[in-house]
This record gives structure tokens, sequence and C-alpha cells, in this order.
């Protein structure tokens, strides 16, 4: 089915809500598309059916009385010509025409690999947290929670909530760095009472820093996880680990419709308007920054798309402190060097097509090593390896293919025609 | 038990679970952690949660390789993971 | 380094490192330079279909040489080039097409080609998935499917054996008259001869090759295991796939031996660039899923293109070229790149070494086009 808008919006988390409602004000037609079916993306999942923090709530309400229209369950998968993509659809393929296209397709969890780390029970933190908000079993379970970043610490509060035992939470970064992140906490008070009254929920959790995980164990599931401080090295009982080493952002579409990027991040002006004409970028695919960094650079590529440029220009003295915090954000959880040798040779680093990272370093780059060894040839594209190869190896993926997301092999055909229906009977939510 | 429960099988097994659930946590309701056999045979659960890593595939209505985390639960359907 | 260099292969393609391994083995000094990495150009992105094709007798000949040449191969080649003698199946749509399969039948039985002549029900039954009333199909028993870049990454494994050098990452801007190349850095390698194998990039080497860039689509899927057993063709395709004419798509699927389907395939002239071309691959999966209508809803993981280097009359060049008996030519297989690389390999080292070819090198002389080894510059 055809759908046409003067300005779509892909993802419906933070940057696109805000993007959507900024974009909505200019009186055009604005769709928003995510593959999930509800709003808030990731980071606010859960958020529609059970209400927990007052800004998701807003942003969502304000989202509805927008006029915005939401097409859900829709993954864009491909750019089978300017102006228009290509996205699956359970009942259906939809073709949405745009004017302006407005990317804030948000991030993923960073994982790598170590020694066990494909066992069943071991999932990313914020993945994990996800799955909770859905339905997932964590009443009496006992879970680790490691790797790095704020999301730890929120994650293992949320996880607590729903009758976890959390039995410790370790930040690889060291103590000094995370500590060095104070200031850019003070400088916004949200964050920091938020990061406050997650600390006070957790007393009774260790909460360490510059520990990270050496190994998991189990036999058709985690069992046992072995954390290190560097000195001295440890073992964790529990039924999950939640692993994830920060964020990597998602800009696989923003590459299929040729957006520059500038050390893996998608570039763009004080716009946010991207390399490709009339393409925006918001969010975490131009800086891993945050929600509030996210909210800021959607309104401003709302309003950018919908050709408002003093209100745009209004939130420019914002979005500067946002990226300040978005700097901080990531000296304070850089990744230390030992993590690159967690991986033996024979532990695996693609999990779709079981390639090892001892075969994997056969090969002299990462197109000669997917070629030969089929590393990063399976269903997650590269997404899992891709990232991992490029932090321990310095070689990552070097471009994309359609369709950006697996997607039934009808999805990829097109009708063939141009967008007829200028009010076309979509949902509204 | 679930208020307005959606029932469906997983690995011929009846579950019931409330609305709003994924499949992924349906079944892991249902006890199962292994969703799918590796290439090489290792037994994978969900990684990632959001659709992304696609360790989480398993058979839904007799179509092989859906993302089980990314789905609703609906009334009568019926999954398998590889056993 | 060595001066004494006997020759110089440029393209580490199949094709390219097919050659390397005859030479080596017949006691050449071969140096072999790529700018990319082993198999990462056209024989990354074809399908790996080691098949007898016949629409014409020299056709023929090499494809037939080449397949006896794999299976002779077979026992030394390691696990990852995925051997799966699956079979080639031509799938007749209707009566005119079912004609076809038993002028096929007979050409085949004649030279040795095992064949089986499938009717409509035995078709039923050997691919449930295909679409019912179709009229019937031809199973060519010994055809089969490997992995190319790991085929191509053994063939330079087996000429670094017999003493080959291997310089990836060099990028060759002409082939000289002398014998030698020169490269994009302006600096030069000499040795007694040199090989133009760079395929659908060869005439940008020797200017004025006979040889176009067709391009081609395929879609491969998630594991599906079964969900068809032989490599399936539409007889359909050699109306289309043999046209010199317009923009073409025909049905082929290959099962490969994880559980993937591979989906094909498309030709295209004048279109220079790898974009997947949406036209083109609207038409060709609605062509695959009129044929297998369940296919639509398999998991597609990735679309791409390439390249194949297309001559006038559907034969590769293998031999001297004409402007200098020190250019040799390995180039134009076309579709047929992967199933005929040991035939040419062979061909070549033999007309090299003057060695008696096993089949008539003739037919694929470069001297047979005016053009054949490319005008002066």
């Amino acid at each position: 089915m055809n759908h046409a808008f003067d300005i779509v919006i892909v993802g419906a988390g933070p940057a696109g809500l805000a993007a959507a409602c900024a974009a909505a004000e200019s009186g055009q037609r604005v769709a928003v598309l995510d593959d999930t079916p509800w709003l808030g993306g990731q980071i606010w999942r859960g958020e529609q059916s059970r209400p927990q923090l007052s800004q998701a709530q807003r942003w969502i309400e304000r989202f509805r009385r927008s006029g915005a229209t939401l097409l859900d369950r829709t993954s864009a998968i491909a750019c089978p010509q300017p102006g228009v993509l290509l996205a699956e659809h359970p009942d259906e393929p939809r073709e949405i025409h745009w004017q302006r296209l407005i990317l804030a397709t948000g991030a993923r969890e960073m994982f790598l690999p170590f020694p066990g780390w494909t066992l069943p029970g071991i999932v990313g933190p914020g993945g994990l947290q996800a799955l909770v908000k859905n339905g997932w079993p964590v009443d009496g379970k006992r879970i680790v929670v490691a790797g790095s970043g704020l999301l730890l610490l929120a994650v293992a509060d949320g996880l607590k909530k729903h009758g976890a035992k959390i039995v410790s939470v370790s930040e690889q970064a060291p103590w000094s760095r995370v500590l060095g992140f104070g200031p850019a906490l003070l400088s916004h008070p949200g964050k920091m009472l938020q990061g406050a009254g997650i600390k006070l929920r957790l007393l009774g959790v260790p909460y360490r820093c510059g520990v990270w995980p050496v190994k998991a164990e189990g036999d058709e599931q985690v069992r046992r996880v072995t954390l290190t401080d560097g000195r001295n090295t440890w073992t964790e009982d529990c039924d999950l680990f939640a692993c994830g080493f920060n964020l990597v952002p998602n800009v696989e579409l923003p590459l299929a419709l040729g957006c520059a990027l500038s050390d893996g991040f998608v570039r763009v002006n004080e716009w946010q308007a991207a390399s490709v004409e009339n393409v925006y970028c918001a969010g975490e695919p131009t800086g891993i920054g945050g929600v509030d960094c996210a909210l800021v650079e959607g309104r401003i590529a709302g309003c950018a798309a919908g050709d408002r440029h003093a209100p745009a220009k209004a939130l420019f003295a914002k979005r500067a402190c946002w990226h300040r915090f978005r700097a901080a954000l990531a000296r304070a959880f850089a990744l230390r060097p030992e993590l690159k040798s967690l991986a033996a040779d024979d532990t695996l680093i693609c999990r779709c097509e079981d390639v090892t990272l001892g075969r994997m370093k056969q090969f002299n780059g990462w197109r000669d090593a997917k070629l030969q060894s089929r590393c990063g040839m399976g269903p997650c594209q590269g997404r899992v390896c891709g990232a991992a190869a490029k932090f321990i190896l310095g070689r990552g993926m070097e471009s994309v293919r359609p369709p950006v997301f697996p997607a039934r092999v009808s999805s990829l055909i097109t009708s063939g025609t141009s967008a007829s229906n200028p009010n076309p009977n979509q949902t509204t939510t | 038990m679930p208020a307005n429960p959606i029932q469906l099988r997983v690995n011929g097994k009846s579950v019931l679970v409330s609305a709003g659930t994924v499949l992924a946590a349906a079944i892991a309701q249902a006890g199962v952690t292994k969703f799918r056999r590796a290439v090489t045979g290792g037994p994978r659960g969900p990684l990632c949660g959001m659709g992304i890593c696609m360790e989480c595939r398993v058979t839904i209505n007799g179509q092989t390789q859906c993302r089980s985390c990314q789905t609703l639960c609906e009334e009568g359907m019926e999954m398998r993971t590889d056993e | 380094m060595s001066q004494t260099r006997d020759i110089i292969i440029v393209g580490a393609g199949i094709v390219g490192v097919a050659c390397a391994m005859e030479c080596a083995r017949g006691g050449l000094k071969v140096l072999v330079l790529d700018r990319g990495p082993i198999g990462g150009g056209t024989t990354a992105a074809g399908m790996g279909h080691i098949v007898v094709m016949d629409d014409s007798e020299a056709q023929f000949a090499l494809t037939h040489y080449s397949r006896s040449l794999w299976h002779e191969l077979r026992p030394q080649l390691p696990e990852d080039i995925e051997i799966e003698v699956c079979g080639t199946l031509w799938v007749a749509a209707d009566d005119e097409e079912m004609a076809e399969v038993h002028r096929k039948a007979k050409n085949y039985g004649q030279r040795g080609v095992r064949v089986e002549v499938l009717n409509s029900a035995d078709l039923e039954k050997a691919e449930p998935n295909l679409r019912r009333g179709l009229a019937g199909g031809l199973r060519v028993v010994e055809d089969f499917v490997i992995y190319p870049p790991c085929a191509a990454r053994h063939f330079l494994e087996q000429a670094r054996k017999h003493g080959a050098e291997v310089r990836t990452g060099v990028h060759v801007k002409a082939l000289r008259s002398d014998g030698s190349v020169l490269l994009a850095d302006g600096s030069s390698i000499s040795a007694g001869r040199c090989v133009n194998a760079a395929g659908p990039w060869s005439p940008a080497l020797t200017p004025g090759l006979p040889v176009r860039k067709r391009k081609g689509h395929l879609v491969i899927t998630d594991r599906h295991p079964g969900f068809v057993h032989h490599q399936i063709v539409e007889l359909g395709y050699l109306k289309s796939a043999h046209s010199t004419g317009r923009d073409s798509v025909a049905f082929n699927i290959q099962p490969r031996k994880t559980g993937q389907m591979l989906i094909g395939s498309s030709r295209q002239f004048d279109a220079d660039d790898l974009t997947v071309d949406q036209a083109i691959l609207d038409r060709m999966l609605k062509r695959a899923i009129e044929y297998l209508p369940a296919l639509g809803r398999l998991s597609a993981i990735r679309a791409w293109t390439g390249h194949r280097a297309a001559t006038p009359d559907k034969l590769p060049l293998i031999g001297p070229s004409t402007v200098s008996d020190r250019i040799w030519l390995a180039t134009g297989h076309e579709g047929l790149g992967i199933t005929t690389s040991p035939g040419t390999g062979r061909l070549l080292a033999d007309l090299l070494l003057g060695r008696k070819t096993e089949i008539p090198s003739a037919p694929y002389a470069p001297a047979r086009f005016a053009n054949g080894g490319a005008h002066h510059e």
C-alpha cells in the first residue's frame, strides 16, 4: 500500500516523537513509522501500557494530540528510489513517500564476545529491561549486571522492582572516570536526581566500578559469571546475566540512504540535516547522548524539516548543553582496552554463522573475512559482530545492502506505482 | 492467572499470558530457555531483546526464522523452538 | 624480488586464480595481482552453480570439460567450499518448453551427461513447492553448487604451494605489450607475459576488448532447509538469458548447503553501477514467486548485484590477444565463470606451455574477434 506524507520520521522513540510533534506544528502531513507495536522506542518501552515515567507520558500524550500519523509495526527495509521508503508490515508491504525524512533510528547495545557469551540467559541490560516490560519473568531470579554505561544502574533498578535479586552491578570504567562524570551530572539537575534516586533504591546491591566480566559458564544456560577487577578474579552464581557495553548507533538506514558518517555517527549540520538533501537525523545515530539530548535534537529536526527555523534556533543553546553531557558520557564510560582481549581465538564472534574470532583474524579486512569465513553474513547482517570487530580489531561493516532488516521475500517487491492517494486511510492514534 | 489471558502453545504446551506479552516472554514463561540451535549446535536465547540480534528466532504458526522478541502474543498462536 | 617472473595474472577472481594454479603447477613463476580481496568481485557476487550448458558446441565442450575437472578436484576441496551435489532441474512450464526438455535430454544423453526427464507428476514429487501444473523438467544429475570465494582461495593456496606469489590491494592500470604491468602508482612490474583475468574490468585494462558488463541481481534468504532440493532454473531462462537484448529476468533458485535459498536472476547491459535496481528486483522476485508461491514468506536477508563479463558470442576469451603475444586473456566468461574456471586455467596453461589441449581451444581464441586482442591505444 502506498502512503504519502510531507515529513516522515523513522523511529517512535524520544527523538522521533519530539520530531513528529515539532514537525506537525508546521501544519504539514507528518507520519512516524516504527517497527514495534508500541510508542516510545526501546527506552520508553512499556510506558504506553504501564506508565511510570512522567516525561515519557508527556511526550506520548503530546504525540497523540499532534495530528501526526503513526505507522506502527512498520519496519523500513529499503530505499527503492529517492523520496520513497519501502517498509515491511505484517499485513502488507508499504511504500512510504516523503518530501523530508527524519531518521530517529536510535541505538542498540554493544555486545562484546567473551568465553561463554552465547549461553542462553545472557541478555543485554536494555534488552532484558525491554523484555521484562513485555512479560519476561524475573521474579526471584538472581541477576548479575555488568558492562558499561548509565543504563546498568537504571536497568538494575527496574529489574529489582520486578522482583529480581540483583547479585551485583559491575561497571567496567574505573571509579576515577565515573566520578569525573559528576560535574556533567551537576549541570543537569534532572539527571543527577534520577541517578541519586536509583542509587538509593539500590541500597544493598554492590555497584562496583573497574570490574568487568571475563567468562560465563553453564550447561544449556548461564549459571555462573567470572568477573575481575584486573587483580582479583571471582565467580558469582546467577540465573540471568545482563551484560552490555554502552550503545552503538543504528546507522544502517542512514547508510542505505547515502548519509555520510563521521566517527561512526551520522554527520549532521546545525539543523540536524544529514549530508543527503532533505534528510535529517536526530538522537543516538548522531551521537550517544541519552533521552534529553534525543528530545532536543528531535525538536530541532522537526522544526527545521517544517521550515520553522526560529523555534529550531531557540533550542540550539539547550542542545549545546546536552552535547557537553554527551561528550562527558563518552569520556566517563570509554571502554577499557582489556575488553579487547576477553575473547579467545576459539570464542565465537559471529553468532549467526558461528565464526570464531581466530578464524576471522586469519583474513585481512572485514570484507575478506566476511567472504571467506561467513562472518557477518547471517540474519543480524553484522550488527552484533560488526560492532564487536570494530572495537576489537579496528575493522567492521563497510556498507549496507538491502533489506536493512531481514524481511519476507514478498516485502521486497514494490507495487511499481507511485503514491496515488494523498490521504491514505491509516489509523491515527 | 493473568486477567484476560491469551492462550497460546509453546512446543505443544498450552501457556496463558497477559495482554502485552511478547512471544519471547511467553516462551520464557513456559520454562523454555533454548530458543534455537546455532549453526554448530549450541543453545541460544534472546540477546538484544530489541529485534536486532536474531538470536530469538523461532517458528511461529509454521513460519520458521521469526523474531519472537518484537511480536505480541495473539490468541491461538503456535510456537516452536528448536528442541 | 624475482626478476625472472614468467607471468603476471591480473585479477584474483576464480578465473585468474584457476589460471594461476594451473600455470604454477606447470612450473611457471606466477604473480597474481588484485586491487581487492581474493574472489571479491564477480566471484563473490555469483551463484556458484557448476552446470553443463549446451547453447553451442563450444559452450558444451568447455562446461562439460570443466565440470569433470571440478569432480576430479572434489576430494581435495576444503569443507567451506560447501559442495552440494543437488543437480540442476530445468523446469518446463508448457509443451513448448517440454519439447526443449526432450531436445536437451537427447543432446546431453548422447554426450554422456547423466540426465532424467521428469513429467508433471515427477516434478511435483521432486519439488513440492513448485506451483502445480508445470509440464515437467530435466534433471541434470551431476551438476552441483559451490561457494565460490572459498574455492578461489583454495585455488590460490594451490598456486602458492607451487611457488606463485600473490599481492592484493594492488591497483593495476594497464597491461603492456612487453608483458609488463603498469600500476596506478606509476610503477611497473615486468614479466615474460601478463594475463588479463579482470572479468568485467578487463576492458579498462586492455582497451577495446569485446567484453561488456552485464549486471545481475541476487537475493539470499535466511536458512530454510529443504524448501527446494535442486538448483531450479526455468527453461524460459534460455530465451531471456541468452538473448543479448534488453533487460531480462528469469527464475533461478539455488539451495545452499547452509539451507539458505539464493534467488536469481537478472541480466542488464549498460548498468555500470552496483545499486540494487528496484524495478529489476520486483520483476525477478515476482517471477520466482510465480514458480514458487511459498517463496514470498521466506525471510530475505540480503540483496546485491554484480557484473558479469559478457562477450558477443557468449564464449570466453582464452589465449593470446591479437595485439601482442605477451598479453594474454582469460576473461569474458559471463555467467559461467565459476563453472568454467578449471577448464579455463587448464586451457590457458596448456597453451602457454605448448602442451596439447584436452579440448579444442580455437572457439575461445581471442583472435576470433577482429578486436579480440584489443586495439592499439
